[in-house]
Formats: C-alpha cells, sequence, structure tokens
C-alpha cells in the first residue's frame, strides 16, 4: 500500500484540523506528544471475541503477522487493562449488555473497532431475529474494519488508522478526562447507593 | 431375526413406515415413549444414540422427528410424532431414555414452544427468556419491536420448569430451583478467554470442587435455521462457513451432499476428490489450531505459533484455490466453485512433507511435558456408555473408546475407496482425547497422500439451475466434521426454498456433557476439560 494511500483519511485529516484550530500549548502540547507517542505504541486490545473475526485475530497474534511489531500483542482478559475493544464477531440481543458492559469496564481513554461486516450492521446475519444490527447502537465506534472475515492484513490497517487518531488527540484537559470530575462522580452507580 | 419394521408393526400396529433410505416410524404421541424405550432396548440393534431432535411445524400441526443410530449395526432410524395443539403443544420426554434429550428437547422448546412433559429442565435454551414467540413457527412474528436489542442486562431466573404427569393422568407444572441457596456459584464466561468463545459457565463449587454447572448458551445465537428458510438452496450455502469455521468445507459437503441427493446432481469424479481433500486439509488445520489453542489454555503458550505455522501453510493452499482465508463458500451444488490452482498439487505436497517433522516437534516440546502429563491424564474422564447416550461424537467420542467416524461406519463420497484407520482410544481422559487428534492429523495427511497424485481430470462443477427446485420430501445425511457427526435435515415443499433445514451440529452435545464431566473434579480443571474437548461456540448456537 503506498504511504499516501495510508495517509488518505479524510477524518482524521478533519480531526487533526479541528484540533490544531485554536493553536496548542507550547509546554502541554510537547507533553500531549511525548505521551501520546507512547499510548499510540502500546495499544493494548482486550481478549474479545465472538466468532470467525476472532480466529483471524489469532492469526494476527501469531508469528506470520505478528502484532507484537506494532505494541499491540498485549491483550488483556480485563477490560480494566485494556485500551481498545475489538468487536470481532456478530452481536446478537443476548451479548449486547455484556458488550455495553465491557465497553462501560474499560478505562478511559478508551476506543472501539467494529471488526467484520457483521459488528459494522449485521453482516449476513442482518434479517435474522436475534442479531444486533451494527454495534454503533451499543457502543460509539472508532474504527471500522471491513471484511468478512477481515484478513489479518486488513486488521493491521484498521489499527493503525486507531493509532494515528490516538497519536493527534489531546491527551491533557482532552481525551484523559473528557468529563468534569463532579459529572463523572455524579454517573457513578454507587452515588445512586449513597443517596 | 426380525427387522426392525416388523418388531414395530407387530407392537404398534397403527404405526406408518415410510422407507427411503431411512426408515423413518411415524406413531401417534401417546406412544411415543413406548416405541422410543423399545428401539433404546433393543437387544439386536439398540439405538442408543439419539443423532438429533428435529423439531417441526407442518402449520397444521406440530412436531418432532428423532434420529436414532444405533452404536452396534449403525443402522439409522427416525421416529416421527406430532401433536395438533398449537396453543400449548405437549409430548412426552425422551429424556430418561438418552441424557443428551435434555438439551436437544429444550432446543425444540425454544424454537417451537413445545414444552415436554417428564424433562427435568424446560427453560428457553439460546433466547431471553422474556422473548416473545417461537421464531421457528412458520406464524412467528419478526417484528423487531416486539423483541428489541437492549443494553439492560437480561431478566436472569434461578428457576425452571418441569411439567410431569401425575399417575391419574393430569399434568403439573413445578417450579424448582438450578442452584440450591446454599450452593456458592461462581460465573465463568461469557467473557473469559478459555471459554473459546461466548460461552457462559455458572459453576456451583464447593471449595475448588465442582458440584454442578449450568451451561448458559445463546449468546452468539444468529437464528441461521430460519434464515435459510428465506433463501434459495444455493443462497443457504453460505453460512456453512460461519458455524464452525473450522469445519466450512465439511459442512459445505454436507449440505451439497444433501441437495444433490434430493435434485438426483450426479456430481464429477473430480469433484469429489477434491471436496474430500479439501476436508481432510480442513482437518489437519482444524486440529492445529486446536493443539495450539489447548496448550495455550494449560500455559504452553509457544505451542500456539508451532502450530499456526502449519495452519497457515493450509490457509495458503484454500486461498489460492478458494480465495479466501476463513469463509470459503466452495463446494457448491454440482460440485466445486472453480477449478484447484494450479500450483495447489505442489503445495499439497510441500505440505505433507513437513507435517511429520511438525507432530514429531508438538511431541516433543508438549506431549512429553511432565506438567502436561500431570494435567491431562485422568482429568475429566468420560466412559463410552456416557459418550454414546451425551452423543459425544468426533475425536472427543472416539477418545473414549466408540467408533463413530461417519467416514468409516456411514461412508460417504470417496471415503469407502480411500485407506485409513479410526483412531480410537479407551482412555476416555484429556490425554486420550488430545492424542486422538495428534493421531488423526496423521490419517489425515495419508488420505492427502493417496489423492494428490490421482486427481483425475474432468469438469469440475455440473450445470444446475440458479433456481433450483427440490421435490417434495426430507432428507437427512451425517457427514464427519472436524469435531464429531455433522447431521443436516432437510424438508422441502417443491419450492425453490427449504421448507426446513435443520442443522444438527457435534458442538451442542459438547457443551452439554460439561456438567457431567466436570462433577467431583477442580475448577481449575475445567478449562483442561472444556479445552480437550473443543467446542465451537457458534457452531452450538447456530
Amino acid at each position: 500500500m503506498p504511504y499516501e494511500a495510508f495517509k488518505d483519511n479524510e477524518y482524521i485529516e478533519n480531526l487533526v484540523k479541528e484540533l490544531t484550530e485554536a493553536g496548542t500549548h507550547v509546554v502541554v502540547g510537547q507533553l500531549d506528544k511525548l505521551i501520546n507517542w507512547g499510548r499510540s505504541n502500546s495499544l493494548w486490545p482486550l481478549t474479545f471475541a465472538t466468532s470467525c473475526c476472532g480466529i483471524e485475530f489469532v492469526s494476527l497474534g501469531a508469528a506470520r503477522f505478528d502484532m507484537a511489531r506494532f505494541g499491540w500483542e498485549v491483550a488483556r482478559a480485563s477490560p480494566r487493562q485494556a485500551d481498545f475493544i475489538m468487536v470481532a464477531g456478530t452481536i446478537v440481543n443476548r451479548m449486547a449488555p455484556v458488550l455495553r458492559r465491557l465497553y462501560d469496564q474499560l478505562a478511559e481513554p478508551k476506543y472501539v473497532i467494529a471488526c467484520g461486516s457483521c459488528a459494522i450492521s449485521g453482516g449476513p446475519f442482518r434479517r435474522s431475529y436475534h442479531v444486533a444490527k451494527g454495534i454503533e447502537d451499543i457502543v460509539p465506534v472508532d474504527v471500522y474494519v471491513p471484511g468478512c472475515p477481515p484478513r489479518p492484513e486488513a486488521m493491521i490497517y484498521g489499527i493503525m488508522q486507531l493509532s494515528r487518531k490516538v497519536k493527534v488527540e489531546r491527551f491533557f484537559g482532552g481525551v484523559n478526562r473528557k468529563l468534569k470530575q463532579e459529572e463523572f462522580l455524579a454517573q457513578h452507580p454507587m452515588a445512586e447507593a449513597a443517596k | 431375526m426380525a427387522t426392525i419394521q416388523e418388531k414395530v408393526t407387530a407392537r404398534f400396529p397403527e404405526a406408518t413406515f415410510t422407507t427411503d433410505g431411512i426408515l423413518t416410524i411415524t406413531v401417534p404421541a401417546s406412544q411415543l415413549t413406548e416405541l422410543a424405550k423399545m428401539l433404546r432396548y433393543d437387544t439386536d440393534a439398540p439405538m442408543d444414540y439419539l443423532v438429533t431432535i428435529v423439531g417441526m411445524d407442518w402449520k397444521d400441526s406440530l412436531g418432532c422427528i428423532y434420529y436414532l443410530m444405533s452404536s452396534v449395526t449403525n443402522q439409522v432410524v427416525a421416529m416421527r410424532t406430532s401433536t395438533t395443539d398449537r396453543e400449548k403443544p405437549m409430548l412426552h420426554s425422551v429424556a430418561d431414555l438418552w441424557a443428551v434429550a435434555t438439551l436437544f428437547e429444550r432446543e425444540v422448546y425454544d424454537f417451537f414452544g413445545i414444552i415436554f412433559i417428564g424433562n427435568p429442565d424446560m427453560r428457553r435454551l439460546f433466547l431471553n427468556v422474556d422473548w416473545v414467540g417461537y421464531p421457528l413457527r412458520k406464524d412467528y412474528d419478526q417484528a423487531p419491536e416486539l423483541n428489541p436489542v437492549s443494553v439492560e442486562n437480561e431478566r436472569q431466573t434461578d428457576d425452571t420448569h418441569v411439567w410431569e404427569q401425575l399417575p391419574d393422568g393430569k399434568i403439573v407444572e413445578t417450579t424448582r430451583e438450578i442452584f440450591t441457596p446454599e450452593q456458592f456459584v461462581v460465573n465463568i464466561g461469557p467473557q473469559h478467554p478459555a471459554t473459546h468463545g461466548v460461552l457462559r459457565f455458572r459453576t456451583a463449587i464447593d471449595g475448588e470442587t465442582i458440584q454442578k454447572i449450568d451451561v448458559y448458551m445463546g449468546y452468539i445465537h444468529r437464528g441461521i435455521e430460519k434464515l435459510c428458510e428465506e433463501l434459495t438452496y444455493q443462497q443457504t450455502l453460505h453460512y456453512m462457513d460461519r458455524m464452525d469455521y473450522f469445519s466450512a468445507h465439511n459442512y459445505h459437503h454436507g449440505l451439497c451432499m444433501i441437495i444433490e441427493k434430493a435434485a438426483g446432481i450426479e456430481i464429477s469424479r473430480r469433484a469429489q476428490v477434491i471436496r474430500v481433500m479439501m476436508d481432510e486439509l480442513s482437518r489437519i488445520a482444524s486440529h492445529c489450531l486446536f493443539i495450539g489453542t489447548y496448550c495455550m489454555d494449560l500455559g504452553a503458550t509457544t505451542m500456539l505459533f508451532y502450530t499456526l505455522r502449519v495452519r497457515e501453510q493450509i490457509l495458503d493452499i484454500m486461498e489460492k484455490t478458494c480465495g479466501a482465508r476463513m469463509t470459503f463458500n466452495y463446494d457448491c451444488i454440482g460440485g466445486v466453485m472453480q477449478d484447484l490452482a494450479p500450483d495447489f498439487v505442489e503445495d499439497v505436497k510441500a505440505l505433507l512433507e513437513v507435517i511429520p517433522a511438525n507432530l514429531k516437534e508438538y511431541n516433543k516440546i508438549f506431549t512429553g511435558n511432565v506438567i502436561a502429563k500431570g494435567r491431562m491424564t485422568g482429568i475429566g474422564y468420560l466412559s463410552r456408555e456416557d459418550a454414546i447416550s451425551y452423543s459425544i461424537t468426533g475425536p472427543s467420542g472416539r477418545a473414549s473408546g466408540w467408533a463413530c467416524d461417519m467416514r468409516k461406519i456411514r461412508p460417504y463420497s470417496i471415503y469407502p475407496e480411500l485407506d485409513f484407520e479410526q483412531i480410537t482410544a479407551t482412555e476416555g481422559d484429556s490425554m486420550a482425547r488430545f492424542k486422538v487428534r495428534l493421531e488423526e492429523i496423521k490419517q489425515s495427511a495419508h488420505i492427502l497422500e493417496q489423492l494428490v497424485d490421482n486427481i483425475p481430470e474432468g469438469e469440475c462443477c455440473v450445470k444446475v439451475p440458479k433456481a433450483l427446485k427440490l421435490p417434495v420430501g426430507s432428507w437427512f445425511e451425517i457427514v464427519e466434521g472436524c469435531r464429531g457427526a455433522f447431521g443436516v435435515y432437510l424438508e422441502s415443499d417443491g419450492s425453490t426454498k427449504p421448507y426446513r433445514l435443520k442443522l444438527a451440529p457435534p458442538c451442542l452435545p459438547l457443551a452439554g456433557v460439561v456438567d457431567h464431566i466436570t462433577r467431583g473434579q477442580k475448577i481449575a480443571d475445567l478449562i483442561t476439560i472444556g479445552g480437550s474437548l473443543d467446542y465451537i461456540v457458534p457452531d452450538m448456537d447456530r
């Protein structure tokens, strides 16, 4: 793939423009760069797979495609230690609350990749009575990787686009805390219990 | 020696028979239990293996078809019964004759709403407790408003229902607890790396010892059987890739075979050879991945990289011919989708050369390892009788000493001409299940050796009309997938779409037996046992 084609991503271009419109702080901007360099090179996925796409994700971890080259090999079994969910496979009615809960358990900043046509739109099972027609209604999605299942190369491309996004984000006062502390505490289930 | 038909006629004069390949006995619902008991305990050919229960909606009546096989004579018989009550249909359970029937009847209840009197656990299997309607009925309302996708947690219940018939003929419903209040229940899954997919075990433990497991599935139930009813025969094929994605070719083979049989299509010898070669290649790839992930579950992560090396080599061969790495959609009605890639023969030979060395390496790294031995030997014992009663086919069943390889006992395609052995073991533990698979790789390689130089010339696909119409009737076929016997039941009403397509996967019984073989074992061994059974969750849920 030529480098220009890899760079050809309108969404990220717009994001960069939006973020740099008002200029960046000299110190914080540099710190952001440093931290984002680290973050984008150590994106840890959650071990999460419901069907066929998950097997391609296993291949991605093995010697041939070797995602360790990019720092993604530390697949965590607990969402609390992971950076992003790769939703690999169909999400059905019964699984939807589980996926939502996993997403809620991820620590901020968190990302979601919809991997494969089932996660994007329901794919070949779209007309079924027990399949969610895409995961957008359940969790916000950052990157879509089409395919049934996508080839490991396509998955690499998808995660690389995610790391590009991570690289341009503002960490301080941005993605590290999207909510004010009071807002966060007000939403917290423990707050309900305390009342 | 009287035939089954004669014996049944003598006892059930009302029974009617159809003998189109498989002997089908139709009896009124009241006589079903008697007939089942008679067939199950027949002296010459005890029908001890329940292949599947096919739930049916014939519009004017609801019913079931039970496919039975004898482990002695390998003969297949079907029992058919129905009830005209659509409001509260009830049939008698056969769970006391075949252990796996508990699970199969729950599936039928979930899809058709048929209540089985005497089943100890009459809950829905795949769908939520509050699900509206029974999806495989012909009058099911598919409106998404009735059963919306929700992000709220589903309502859980710890109760199950049992319908019993009292001696005076009255039927009463009782509610029973799945777990007693004293039991300590640990939840494993659906998001757990060692359950191999989204399967959930509700495990009651006493200290470290497992008391009971309630297998909770449906986290990837996609309704393939219902989807197939709205598609033409050619269009139904691609779902076979997405059930057990390692046995994609084998499942395709099964469905294509049954449609070809129904339509009376003869396929060329070349296509048959190609299909068998693809089946065996996928068997090697599947068992390689099993070894890799299983060893990883036991802590030997390195093995995954060794075994995936062979799998990648096979995927390359398939990719050159089929154009995909996983969802091939290669077998089609009338043969195979496209001809072999020019360097197919060369690639397969290269693969066959490396397999013995690789197997040697696996044994050296893992099989002889003292930790591996300690964790697998004697763990998760399954006896031959239980394997049959729980319908555990495939390598897991053969490790318990049951010769259940469909390629041998119900030969199809060109398998009768091939020279290969059916691998069985008698130990019935996790180690045996592991070793049987290792040996099967050798046998598959041996089959490939015989065929690789003898691929006949000819066309790879015969012409089949796009809108294929099948005659009215029903058919049943069993093929050997990588994990066991895969049964396909097809009923046609003469149109271009199947009236009912029942897929009987091997993994559903595999999940059903987990409770039985883990009782009394340590909780750490649950992973060993589950891994050695090698179930694929999208296959059991469909």
